[in-house]
């Protein structure tokens, strides 16, 4: 039914904060039985759009209409009415209720006497987890849920509400590649089902292997909308940075040195288990591997914020006493953790404070800290990392989180390191300042830093590893030379019980 | 980068520490206009005298509310240590080294504290109401309802008598000794930032190497010895040893810090509004006995004030952030 009218039509869409023009010119037309991309760069207005589209803010001017219909949401309740339905990266549910109650949460089925009918509304759960092709226990409680499952009682609890438009915004950031998977099926299962989707991602393998049209977002407005298949991965990228990306991975030839960073058998029950590996001055060694195979909780060891039952780790030849950071700090390491905003960051101090958050226990002098002494390191290292900011006072949760993670990295790079290890340097930034990451973790291994990065991104391991170490339920088991390192070859080894080779481009590694 | 997004009078005017001090700026014109005797220089000296525990027990209480723990034992403390002070000076030690075995016993209370909230991973709330019974109960049980008097006068004298003809007790100067301890402390060192990021993101201070077990058993001994300190301050100033000293100042020293401006929750502090907090407490308390109204009435105000005070930035904060996401809700 071409003719029909699309499910949803924004046009020029528009929506100010005081100042601050969030979204000029929003324009996104969905038909039902599509998949939906919405990409653009951190700051480029999607969120803002889906909000108003989800009834969280209301537009300053514009169209929006569903199904023909033109419509005005005062509330998130009159958009759920609707039909429309926000699932969100992370979802919020009742920890303390079931599945089935999160589901049915103000709109139990009643039974004789105004009773809630929980026989229905468990068959209900049951019908619409069959629908949707997963398995899931409708009475277990929510506590405890993965965020993937989260995600999926919120899309039953979305078709309960016979929802006919459903926005995903950045669902698959914390998922995992075979949950990545189990995602994609269900949506593509909603599609088929006539239902219109609209998927925001920052992973444009994502997009091209899950969507048929794609609209890309700068500056608050509409680039272009394309079908998926007319278009490059590399002109998405530059449409959304609306520049010729130089080279998203600079890597620098470098030659290894010392061994900086030595780990002998590293052992935590139930985690992983005799790990040993080296990293090199001047070399960056890529951990890849599944969400959950154990990298992070590898990195978090080494750097003594979680204890090891058995194994070494040295420094430079020193070796470090266990579950002490401070001594971990000492001997020349650092690590930027993988949760930026609860680990790597005070998010309520400011740049300054947090620039020198490691570093001012060197520059007291006498026990005293005098606060231009910290300023003045502050503002050396965010300059040299060209943190953008208003003032050094600014507070952390007020950047993007670009600008964040630039302030986390300059922080470790002032205490003068000689192993940097990086947990996800660019989850959830932009691709302009993922590029400058990029460029900076290779000029520094070029000047002898040695540099551990994990990263669920192939392509990121892929275009930054001298080496690649997978990681497999907790054991390292295939280390690849640069020139090994295929995107095959690393997913074969990542995924348990996979010889086979097909399986491997989906989502990340 | 610029340093700082405002200019220097803004930063230093535009606090809440500044509103505090604007309070008892206020309270003090107020009391000396309207209430009979306030202005006299008996007043300086007995406020002087009457604050110096509670604002001696504010100081490292200010550190342990700003990494977002609590600590309700220290009115107990006070009692257990006049008692401790009492006895060995009975037992015929010397003034001196009851002092110093008062003051380390404080210590290890604090210590026990600090144990279990840090190491043993327990709510401070939970423990120090624990222990508010338990070092209560010790100090009633050691000396039952009897006291300990008759200290030398060179001791109680020290303890009230003023700098020469000035109006200011002797131990202004010691108070201000430690004010200044405490603000370098928390203001101007490593330790002190550490403090005020455990507050903030106990998780980002650990990824940043800060022991935040060891803060904050450091602080509990802190809180622990200085309340004993306390403890013999006001045997001396009294001139009695008695279980049942201080009970419930507790109550003064926690209203004081937060009037101060420091954050129930954690994260902001300073020491110069927990010392404004503390006089604005001493201004009331004083004002309303000199009228003649009752301790329970005190209590009611100084209850208020604590709540509001609570209550205050939280609806604040709120009105600014959501000024916040209006403004800064681009993604």
């Amino acid at each position: 039914m071409p003719n029909a009218a699309p499910t949803l039509r924004l046009e020029g869409v528009a929506k100010s904060f005081g100042p601050v023009a969030a979204l000029r010119s929003g324009t996104l037309v969905v038909r039902a039985g599509s998949i939906h991309a919405l990409v653009g760069e951190n700051g480029a207005g999607k969120s803002t759009l889906v909000k108003i589209v989800g009834g969280v803010h209301r537009r300053d001017a514009g169209i929006v209409e569903l199904d023909g219909e033109p419509v005005d949401f005062a509330g998130p309740a009159e958009a759920k009415a609707a039909g429309v339905a926000v699932i969100h990266q992370e979802p919020a549910s009742f920890p303390d209720l079931t599945v089935t109650e999160n589901i049915f949460l103000g709109r139990e089925p009643l039974g004789r006497f105004r009773r809630i009918d929980r026989r229905a509304m468990r068959e209900g759960a049951r019908d619409l987890f069959r629908e949707l092709g997963v398995d899931l226990d409708p009475d277990r409680p929510a506590e405890g849920l993965s965020i993937a499952d989260q995600q999926i009682v919120e899309i039953a609890k979305a078709i309960s509400l016979d929802a006919r438009l459903l926005v995903m915004d950045e669902p698959t950031a914390a998922l995992s590649a075979v949950e990545v998977r189990r995602l994609f099926a269900v949506a593509r299962g909603l599609r088929d089902a006539g239902r219109a989707v609209v998927f925001i991602s920052h992973r444009l393998d994502e997009v091209a292997d899950l969507c048929d049209t794609v609209t890309v977002m700068r500056d608050g407005e509409h680039v272009s909308t394309d079908t998926v298949t007319d278009v490059t991965p590399d002109e998405l990228v530059r449409r959304m940075v609306g520049r010729d990306v130089a080279e998203l991975y600079p890597k620098m030839p470098s030659t290894p040195g010392e061994v900086a960073l030595r780990v002998e058998g590293l052992e935590s029950t139930g985690t992983f288990h005799d790990v040993s590996f080296e990293v090199r001055a001047g070399e960056i060694v890529g951990l890849a591997g599944l969400v959950g195979a154990g990298r992070s909780e590898i990195a978090r060891a080494v750097f003594g914020i979680d204890r090891y039952d058995a194994g070494r780790v040295a420094v430079g030849g020193r070796t470090l006493r266990p579950g002490d950071p401070a001594a971990a700090i000492a001997a020349g390491l650092a690590l930027v953790p993988e949760d930026r905003r609860l680990q790597g960051l005070v998010t309520e101090s400011s740049v300054a404070r947090n620039v020198s958050a490691v570093a001012r226990k060197r520059l007291a002098r006498l026990g005293i800290l005098l606060p231009d002494v910290e300023a003045r390191l502050a503002r050396d290292w965010s300059g040299r990392l060209a943190v953008k900011a208003g003032a050094l006072d600014a507070l952390a949760t007020t950047m993007s989180g670009g600008n964040q993670q630039k302030v986390v990295l300059a922080k470790w790079l002032a205490t003068g390191p000689k192993v940097l290890m990086v947990d996800e340097p660019t989850r959830g930034i932009d691709v302009g300042t993922k590029a400058e990451v990029h460029r900076l973790l290779s000029t520094l291994a070029a000047e002898g830093l040695a540099v551990l990065m994990i990263s669920s991104e192939l392509p990121e391991v892929l275009g930054m590893a001298d080496r690649v170490l997978v990681v497999r339920e907790g054991r390292i088991v295939s280390e690849l030379s640069r020139a090994e390192a295929t995107p095959e070859a690393v997913m074969r080894a990542a995924t348990p019980g996979a010889a086979r080779s097909d399986t491997a481009t989906e989502g990340a590694a | 980068m610029r340093t700082h997004a405002r200019p220097w009078w803004q930063r230093a005017l535009l606090t809440r520490e500044m509103l505090t001090i604007l309070i008892l700026v206020v309270a003090w014109i107020v009391a000396s206009a309207v209430v009979q005797g306030f202005d006299g220089p008996l007043t300086i000296t007995y406020l002087v005298l009457d604050v110096a525990p509670v604002l001696l027990i504010a100081l490292p209480m200010t550190l342990i509310i700003a990494t977002g723990e609590i600590d309700l034992s220290v009115a107990s403390v006070v009692g257990l240590s006049s008692v401790t002070f009492g006895l060995l000076y009975q037992a015929g030690l010397g003034l001196w080294a009851a002092l110093l075995v008062s003051v380390l016993l404080g210590a290890v209370c604090g210590a026990v504290n600090g144990a279990l909230v840090a190491y043993a991973g327990l709510p401070s709330l939970a423990v120090t109401i624990g222990s508010l019974a338990l070092y209560r109960g010790l100090a009633v049980g050691l000396l039952g309802t009897t006291a300990v008097t008759g200290f030398p006068g060179s001791w109680t004298d020290g303890a009230t008598e003023n700098l020469g003809e000035s109006p200011y007790p002797v131990i202004t100067l010691g108070l201000l000794a430690l004010i200044a301890v405490f603000a370098v402390l928390l203001h101007a060192t490593p330790f002190g930032r550490n403090v005020l990021d455990i507050g903030r993101s106990s998780e980002a201070a650990r990824f940043s190497g800060v022991d935040v077990k060891r803060t904050l058993l450091i602080l509990f001994v802190l809180s622990g010895a200085v309340s004993a300190l306390a403890g013999v301050y006001y045997t001396l100033r009294y001139g009695s040893a008695r279980g049942d000293n201080a009970t419930g100042m507790e109550l003064q020293v926690v209203a004081a810090v937060l009037l101060g401006g420091v954050s129930i929750f954690g994260g902001r502090g300073a020491i110069h509004g927990v010392v404004a907090g503390v006089l604005l407490i001493g201004v009331l308390g004083s004002a309303l006995r000199l009228e003649g109204v009752t301790v329970n009435v005190i209590n009611i105000v100084i209850g208020t004030a604590l709540v509001v005070s609570v209550v205050a930035p939280r609806i604040a904060g709120g009105l600014r952030v959501r000024r916040r996401s209006a403004v800064g809700q681009r993604t």
